[in-house]
């Protein structure tokens, strides 16, 4: 039982000194910066708590300090986050859909088909990037419903309110033009009651409807515009209107006070 | 060393003197120099260090020892030139805010939020399938055919009038005002007993979508005609 005990301390001295030496070593201290909590010694100290930010990539997103109210969940039910943490979500499930998928209307069907059924957490993935887009459209429409009854879009703010609403609009374009890729029953008339309401835009409403569809009617060129315009395009501007939106919070003076 | 302008030598000297006739005639230095600071709020102890006295103190006058000999009342050798108030040079908050450091207050919370969304995510997902339905035939047209739901409202609303005030005008209008709602929405207030109409008007507004959304996901059949769910069953694919 002792001798148990002596090899379990020795093991776990081994343990501690191994740790220590990486923690010590040259390619560790070039990975974590001064301040950061993985380095060797971090201290929770009020000088350490600012450097914890000032010195990494989050310095891109948050300040050092906030406002005490600010981290208050009653206050921002966090959901302008849980939109951007859902944005994030739903590219590394899209990048992981893209490996198996060709927009084509011979295949598309065929390689959900295949995806859900012959590839190794196809269905589960698929699943989460449908709930997490729908969740992610509900999380934005809540968080503008937020922002509007705590009168967040006051000045200095009007213009960080439009950007939102321009997300807003973008989030319903992901999610509309992601819709059509599965090329079920679901997806075609979906998009057909869809685009069709569009097709009656005043004086250039055909042409409207002939840019979105690529043709007359939804077909392959469709599938393959919509495509481009899913995985590529609307997120390309989206991250653009992101990096604005989070900007101007910090510039405007973090979030709004409280009431 | 170094030229000291001509305006600044000629001000020096009136205080010199100005300083020499307090010394003289009265004894109240410091009342001469708060008054020459005319209502600045500038400590009478800076402004008395600024006004050299022509004559050295006593105690300095028998022995000077030093190596550099001041000229000014306690020995000192500078001067007060100017005060800076410090909201000119640096934004100053007359109030204190309460602040916590992000790291841990907020980066803990927003981990959690994030850990439980995404738990969330992957257990719902484990359990309720993505729909897949039969593969995209034209021709065959479900009945009812319904777009997704965040668009229902508008579905809905292509039941009421032409398809170009619903589809197009109706929206178009929403969307405007919700763009311009900073720019329309002149109270200054954020206080909810002080807007009592932006809060009713926007609360209108939200409710109209959503009212209008769960008819058309939930109250609409075959032929997109009104049913009652606890009657018909449901149409409504997410």
């Amino acid at each position: 039982m002792a001798d148990d005990n002596g090899k379990k301390l020795a093991l776990q001295e081994r343990m501690g000194q191994m740790g220590d030496q990486m923690k010590g070593s040259q390619a560790w201290a070039s990975i974590f910066r001064p301040g950061s909590i993985f380095r060797k010694g971090y201290s929770d100290n009020p000088r350490n708590r600012s450097y914890v930010i000032m010195n990494s990539v989050l310095y891109h997103l948050h300040p050092v300090k906030v406002k005490r109210h600010a981290v208050k969940v009653s206050y921002t039910l966090c959901l302008g986050g849980l939109s951007f943490f859902l944005f994030i979500l739903l590219t590394v499930t899209g990048i992981f859909l893209m490996f198996f998928y060709r927009p084509t209307a011979a295949q598309a069907w065929d390689d959900i088909q295949a995806l859900q059924t012959a590839v190794g957490f196809g269905l589960i993935v698929r699943n989460m990037h449908r709930w997490a887009a729908h969740l992610m459209v509900l999380s934005v429409f809540l968080h503008m419903a937020r922002v509007f009854y705590h009168g967040a879009y006051k000045p200095p703010r009007e213009f960080n309110w439009v950007i939102g609403v321009m997300l807003l609009q973008l989030t319903l374009l992901l999610s509309f033009t992601g819709y059509l890729l599965p090329w079920d029953q679901l997806a075609l008339w979906a998009v057909t009651v869809g685009t069709n309401m569009m097709g009656f835009t005043p004086v250039f409403g055909s042409q409207v409807r002939f840019v979105l569809l690529g043709g007359v009617e939804i077909g392959t060129d469709t599938l393959l515009r919509w495509y481009v315009l899913h995985v590529l395009m609307l997120p390309f501007v989206t991250v653009i209107f992101l990096a604005i939106h989070f900007w101007r919070v910090r510039k405007d003076g973090g979030i709004s006070g409280p009431l | 060393m170094t030229e000291i302008p001509e305006h600044l030598r000629k001000r020096a000297e009136e205080a010199r003197a100005k300083a020499a006739a307090a010394k003289g005639g009265g004894d109240a230095p410091a009342a001469e120099g708060t008054s020459g600071g005319s209502g600045e709020k500038v400590p009478a102890g800076l402004l008395d260090r600024g006004t050299p006295a022509s004559t050295p103190p006593e105690g300095a006058a028998v022995v000077p020892t030093g190596p550099a000999q001041g000229s000014g009342p306690d020995g000192h050798n500078q001067r007060l030139l100017t005060v800076v108030k410090s909201g000119s040079i640096q934004d100053t908050k007359s109030t204190p805010v309460d602040k916590v450091h992000v790291w841990p207050h907020l980066l803990v919370a927003e981990f959690l939020a994030a850990i439980i969304i995404t738990l969330f995510t992957t257990l719902f997902s484990i359990f309720v399938n993505a729909p897949l339905l039969e593969m995209a035939d034209f021709n065959k047209t479900p009945n009812p055919s319904k777009a997704p739901w965040y668009f229902l409202g508008l579905q809905e609303l292509l039941t009421m009038f032409h398809p170009m005030v619903a589809g197009v005008t109706i929206p178009g209008i929403g969307l405007f005002l919700l763009v311009m709602a900073p720019y329309i929405d002149k109270n200054p207030s954020r206080k909810p007993e002080d807007r009592k109409f932006a809060v009713c008007l926007m609360t209108v507004h939200l409710m109209f979508w959503s009212v209008l959304v769960m008819i058309g996901s939930f109250f609409r059949g075959p032929g997109f005609n009104f049913v009652f769910p606890w009657n018909s069953g449901l149409f409504f694919e997410l």
